[in-house]
């Protein structure tokens, strides 16, 4: 049987045109190849009437294969197979000529593009020939999502996704959920309390029937595929039975480790060793914290049980809780496992390392803080119940010095990029500063004042215009101590001039960074991650919530800077984005798979089981399967490709020494016709 | 135009640069001349004083203020519900001064102190151009006797005729049309160019003239190149310094220009078939002859 | 040029005195600097106009007040006009130009440009309105080298004008010139 094969060159507008002499690529490709019944060029293919064109034709010549010469196949491939199924063909007898980003935007003079393209465009063809009939495949869905990070993006997303019916798995590293947005003393552009807006949330995400919370719980491995993953989960030992436990507090009040520098305090506050981050922690319940804990220590020295330590039982001792205590000292790390169908990442950043400036006196001068830091002053429960005071004498400091770009924009020590949130949290400080000290100066180095958000701009210039926030245009050279003062040298740019004021107090606007385990934790997820180790968005504009692996994806900071309604606002994407995909029952997927092949007895498979295959898979596609006689009794193993997992790469393929393995659609025969082609034209 | 108000007198405030044997006596010469052909009736202010002008606003804003408003207060004793005043620098003071006692008692206070007189809040202070836009238009078109061939004019405004635009509210700061409109209506071609609105460089004719001569020179090529044979203006400083800078500027930058820099209220008194002489038009640097050369009469 | 802040130098707060003087508040100033791109007379200028605000909303009382660049600015008002934060640029010039008078440090490089206004100033007061040849008599005398300058572009030595009949050598008083000496007196 002779294939029908027809030929549509597209012209991409001038996209292609300009350098490709198009009529010439379809008549050639008609001239020399007997295979071809029709060609054709056309201004838009991928427009309505290019598709009707290539249906109408599809019908009327009684193509049985086509060729589409035009953009790469990763942008319009789908669309023109969806078409051609329109006509009843099967899609997979459609292929695409990538004549634009291969020829036109690569070849700059007009023959060598149209050559190449004449080329491309037989190559394909001959593969056409060879294309076989091809059947989606279906795999079942596991309706439920995983929500990794219990931060504001998290929180949203798993609220989302609950209220949409569908169960959420959420897991928190911390001890409490909240994240960032609960250590916020006010926020921009509005003013209104972070914590007032955060807590409402939290409790209803903790109480939601459809959410099950694990908090200082991480991912310990994640394998399967879109729509089945399998997620093991390590529910850190809390040495807190959170059943037990009523959150009464007697416990860390008697904890005589007092001075242990807060986490959620940013180090400007203290905590005990059994403890809640904040108040308004969720779950209200307590965690020892075992490397400070004086009784770890101890059993640690002695390598003994801790419960065998009797350095300190304080805390045990002062539980109410009867007859069993809520506290368990050997309490040990616990693994859960979990079947998911979708996954939302939201693991947030964290701020921009003290020290890394020296010429700041960052992590060397008490009184040169971060903005998180301040946050923590400016906060009715932070340390200092929302008193402005400096840290090393708890004076109320007169000449305030702000800092932006504090590593942001600095390729050679900090980050290249912009912290997007800083000029405006920055903004934001001056005016709670300038709230709660009425008299005091506010002074901002900065390089450009970047406010693009509904109402931001204005909220930047309230804090110049009726706050008083002095502006100072450059950055800052370097900050010492003077007595009790700051020296603070900068430049105004503006004037030309160098700045030096005598400040009480500093601030530095430190940059957002990806976490530290970034990287591991897209390797554990096989997601791709950027230079920064932020993690990738399949497409920066028309896929920006999806993860590079199907049904991972992401929400909030970890994908890149930003602030609290963008973090928001893409929560929500991503959870309707779940919310989509939980609700089918059975997802199609690409037929473009590998697979081992089964002949009739006596041979079974030409695989001889070397599993070769196996090792260089690189998404655990290849199981093995046992051949057995009617007795049951194996007459052979051999590989076995997981359709659900299997990516297409064709890895296996190429490695098979017995060359049992092909890849659906991209066969020898397919491939050896697009070379051949090539060779002998 | 009602009969009505073509019977209103108005408030005549020269100024004192165009005050018979100043410095720019043919613009007073050619817009009385003018009204007394199609109105509006003029009578002069009595006893009125300068404005303090530039050097007023620039050294003591108190003083600029009382000086300027010391006219508007004399104007409305004399019964004047509106006052022309044909000098930019003296319309743009005046209002400007009235906006600021407006809008601030303490200084309000101060000012009739010195001046020893009670404010006006109720008398319009107009520039020439609006008085020719609301009042004459349809007289000139009526009274008409002669008609310009070929004439290519630049409507030069300058400064002080539409800024500070929010409290003088005249015509379109950027890109005027008022004056383009009345050359229009002689009979005259309009030409658009891009210097409608620059800076000649004012006061500082004595004591800066590099910058005037940098300022005007800038200024005459635009209208030179965008095609205008002639330059109409309705400021006696513009006139000044386009006018009598033009050889200076040749010795500068070695083009020479000699194109007729005229008063609006001079090509709107040609094409009303006033002599050329009672119009002051023999006081220019520039010889106006070409300008004049241009009118005939119309054959009715 | 070194700008110093400390807690006690902020006590004195000039962007607070220009502001109460003339209601232009100068924090609204974001720099974006379209006064300088329009101002016609910037080239000639020691500090661009928006450096000028900048001193103001720094507090550099001395750079500001002692500027040539306030004495430059010809009030066309272009920059107010355009102005997208409605700062009103040109009236703010001529604050510091009052200011820098009352204090006696107008940059002595502009002192043609002080006397112009003197000289203006002081005809109006005796006469009531400018007698332009006594006005051209005392800028002569007080600035000679200047009026020569300007004489050699045309000018100033009225001899042209005269020729056309355009300055009249008697000065006219007008008859309210008493209350116009009052004015000055309370106000000048």
């Amino acid at each position: 049987m002779s294939k029908k094969i027809g030929v549509f060159v597209c012209h991409c507008g001038t996209n292609i045109s300009a350098t490709v002499d198009v009529e010439k690529v379809a008549e050639e490709t008609k001239k020399n190849n007997p295979r071809v019944a029709y060609t054709t060029t056309y201004k838009y293919m991928c427009s309505d009437p290019g598709q009707k064109l290539l249906r109408d034709k599809i019908k009327e010549e009684g193509l049985t294969g086509v060729v589409v010469a035009a953009c790469s196949p990763k942008m319009h491939e789908h669309t023109f197979r969806n078409a051609a199924v329109k006509t009843g063909l099967n899609p997979y007898h459609v292929e695409i000529s990538n004549i634009r980003e291969q020829c036109s935007w690569v070849h700059p003079d007009i023959p060598t593009g149209t050559d190449k393209s004449i080329d491309l465009v037989r190559m394909m063809t001959e593969k056409t020939r060879k294309d076989k009939s091809l059947t989606a495949i279906k795999v079942p869905v596991t309706k439920r999502a995983l929500v990794i990070g219990g931060g504001i993006a998290g929180i949203q997303a798993a609220l989302d996704i609950a209220d949409g019916g569908q169960e959420v798995v959420m897991v928190e590293r911390e001890a409490s959920i909240g994240g960032h947005m609960a250590q916020l003393s006010e926020t921009f552009p509005t003013l209104d309390c972070s914590q007032c807006i955060m807590t409402p949330k939290m409790v209803e995400a903790a109480q939601h029937d459809n959410i099950t919370m694990y908090t200082w719980s991480e991912i310990e491995s994640i394998t399967g595929y879109l729509g089945n993953f399998d997620v093991k989960i390590r529910k850190k030992a809390r040495s807190v039975d959170l059943d037990l436990c009523t959150g009464c507090s007697s416990c860390w009040q008697v904890c005589p480790c007092k001075k242990i520098k807060s986490e959620f305090d940013m180090g400007i506050g203290n905590r005990t060793a059994i403890y809640i981050p904040f108040p308004q922690a969720i779950p209200s319940k307590p965690v020892i914290d075992r490397e400070n804990c004086i009784l770890f220590k101890d059993a640690r020295k002695k390598n003994i049980k801790p419960n065998d330590s009797k350095v300190c039982r304080k805390c045990i001792d002062a539980c109410p809780i009867a007859p069993v205590k809520a506290i368990d000292y050997n309490q040990e790390d616990e693994i859960v496992d979990v079947k998911i169908g979708a996954i939302i990442v939201a693991t947030g950043f964290r701020e921009l390392e003290d020290g890394l400036y020296g010429e700041y006196g960052g992590g060397k001068y008490e009184d040169v803080i971060t903005g998180l830091q301040f946050e923590r002053l400016a906060s009715a429960s932070g340390p200092t119940e929302g008193k402005i005071k400096r840290p090393s004498d708890g004076k109320e400091p007169e000449i305030v010095v702000f800092i932006q770009c504090v590593g942001s924009r600095d390729p050679a020590k900090g980050c290249s990029y912009c912290s997007k949130t800083c000029c405006m949290y920055t903004a934001k400080h001056t005016m709670l500063y300038k709230h709660k000290v009425h008299d005091g100066h506010a002074f901002v180095f900065y390089i450009d004042i970047r406010c693009a958000g509904k109402s931001y701009e204005e909220f930047s210039q309230r804090a110049i215009e009726e706050e008083g926030a002095t502006y100072l245009r450059g950055r800052v050279s370097r900050v010492y101590k003077k007595g009790e003062k700051l020296i603070v040298l900068g430049a105004d740019t503006l004037t030309g001039s160098v700045v030096e004021i005598e400040a009480d107090m500093v601030v530095l606007a430190s940059a957002m960074k990806a976490q530290d385990d970034a990287e591991q934790f897209a390797q554990k997820l096989s997601i791709q991650y950027d230079k920064d180790k932020f993690f990738s968005e399949m497409h920066p504009k028309l896929k920006p919530v999806e993860s590079s692996s199907a049904g991972i994806f992401l929400a909030g900071t970890c994908q890149g800077p930003k602030d609290i309604p963008e973090t928001v606002a893409q929560a929500g994407a991503a959870a309707s984005k779940v919310l989509a995909l939980l609700s089918s029952d059975e997802l199609e997927r690409e037929p473009v798979v590998a697979r081992v092949d089964r002949q009739l007895p006596p041979v079974f498979s030409t695989c001889i089981g070397c599993f070769y295959c196996q090792k260089v898979c690189p998404y655990s596609a290849i199981e093995s399967e046992d051949i057995k006689a009617r007795d049951g009794s194996v007459i052979k193993t051999v590989a076995r490709v997981n359709e659900g997992l299997c990516q297409g790469c064709g890895l296996c393929a190429a490695t098979c020494r017995s060359k049992s393995v092909e890849l659906e659609g991209f066969n020898d025969e397919q491939i050896y016709a697009e070379i051949n082609a090539l060779e002998f034209n | 135009m009602s009969e009505e108000t073509k019977k209103t007198k108005i408030g005549y405030y020269p100024g004192c640069a165009i005050t018979k044997c100043s410095t720019s006596e043919e613009y007073g010469t050619s817009v009385l001349g003018v009204s007394r052909v199609i109105g509006p009736e003029l009578e002069e202010i009595d006893d009125w004083n300068c404005c303090g002008a530039s050097s007023g606003h620039a050294t003591n804003h108190k003083l600029s203020t009382a000086l300027s408003v010391r006219n508007i207060s004399l104007a409305e004793k004399d019964g004047y519900d509106e006052v022309l005043a044909p000098c930019p620098m003296c319309s743009q003071r005046l209002i400007v001064s009235q906006d600021d006692v407006e809008n601030d008692e303490k200084l309000r206070k101060e000012v009739e102190d010195a001046i020893e007189m009670p404010i006006s809040r109720n008398v319009k202070v107009s520039n020439y151009l609006e008085i020719v836009k609301n009042y004459s238009m349809d007289e000139i078109a009526e009274k008409q006797k002669r008609k310009p061939e070929g004439l290519k004019v630049a409507s030069y405004y300058g400064c002080l005729l539409v800024r500070p635009p929010k409290i003088l509210k005249f015509d379109d700061p950027e890109n005027p049309k008022t004056m383009d409109d009345i050359v229009k209506a002689i009979g005259a071609e309009a030409v658009d160019w891009e210097f409608k609105t620059n800076c000649c460089g004012g006061g500082f004719t004595l004591s800066r003239p590099n910058v005037v001569i940098k300022l005007t020179h800038d200024i005459l090529e635009g209208a030179i190149d965008a095609g205008a044979n002639a330059i109409a203006v309705a400021c006696p400083m513009c006139h000044a310094n386009l006018d009598m800078r033009q050889q200076a500027i040749e010795k500068e930058y070695g083009r020479r220009f000699n194109i007729p820099i005229v008063y609006i209220s001079e090509l709107i008194g040609l094409a009303l078939g006033l002599k050329p002489k009672d119009l002051g038009m023999d006081k220019h640097f520039i010889d106006t002859g070409s300008v004049i050369d241009t009118f005939s009469d119309i054959e009715k | 040029m070194k700008i110093k802040i400390t807690t006690e130098e902020r006590k004195s707060d000039f962007a607070k005195e220009v502001e109460e003087r003339s209601g232009i508040d100068v924090k609204k100033c974001y720099q974006c600097g379209k006064c300088t791109a329009g101002c016609p007379v910037a080239y000639e200028m020691d500090y661009m106009p928006n450096q000028i605000i900048r001193f103001v909303q720094l507090g550099l009382r001395q750079e500001a007040l002692t500027s040539r660049t306030i004495w430059l600015c010809a009030s066309c008002i272009t920059c107010t006009t355009r102005c997208p934060k409605e700062v009103k640029i040109a009236e703010l010039m001529d604050v510091l130009r009052e200011m820098a008078l009352e204090e006696g440090i107008a940059n002595p490089m502009e002192k043609d440009i002080t006397t112009f206004h003197e000289a203006f100033l002081n005809s109006v007061k005796k006469h009531g309105r400018i007698s332009e040849c006594g006005m051209l008599m005392e800028f002569k005398r007080k600035r000679p080298k200047a009026a020569l300058k300007s004489a050699l572009q045309d000018v100033a030595d009225g001899s042209q004008l005269m020729m056309k009949g355009k300055l009249s050598l008697a000065p006219h008083d007008i008859k309210g010139k008493d209350n116009i000496k009052r004015i000055f007196e309370k106000l000048g």
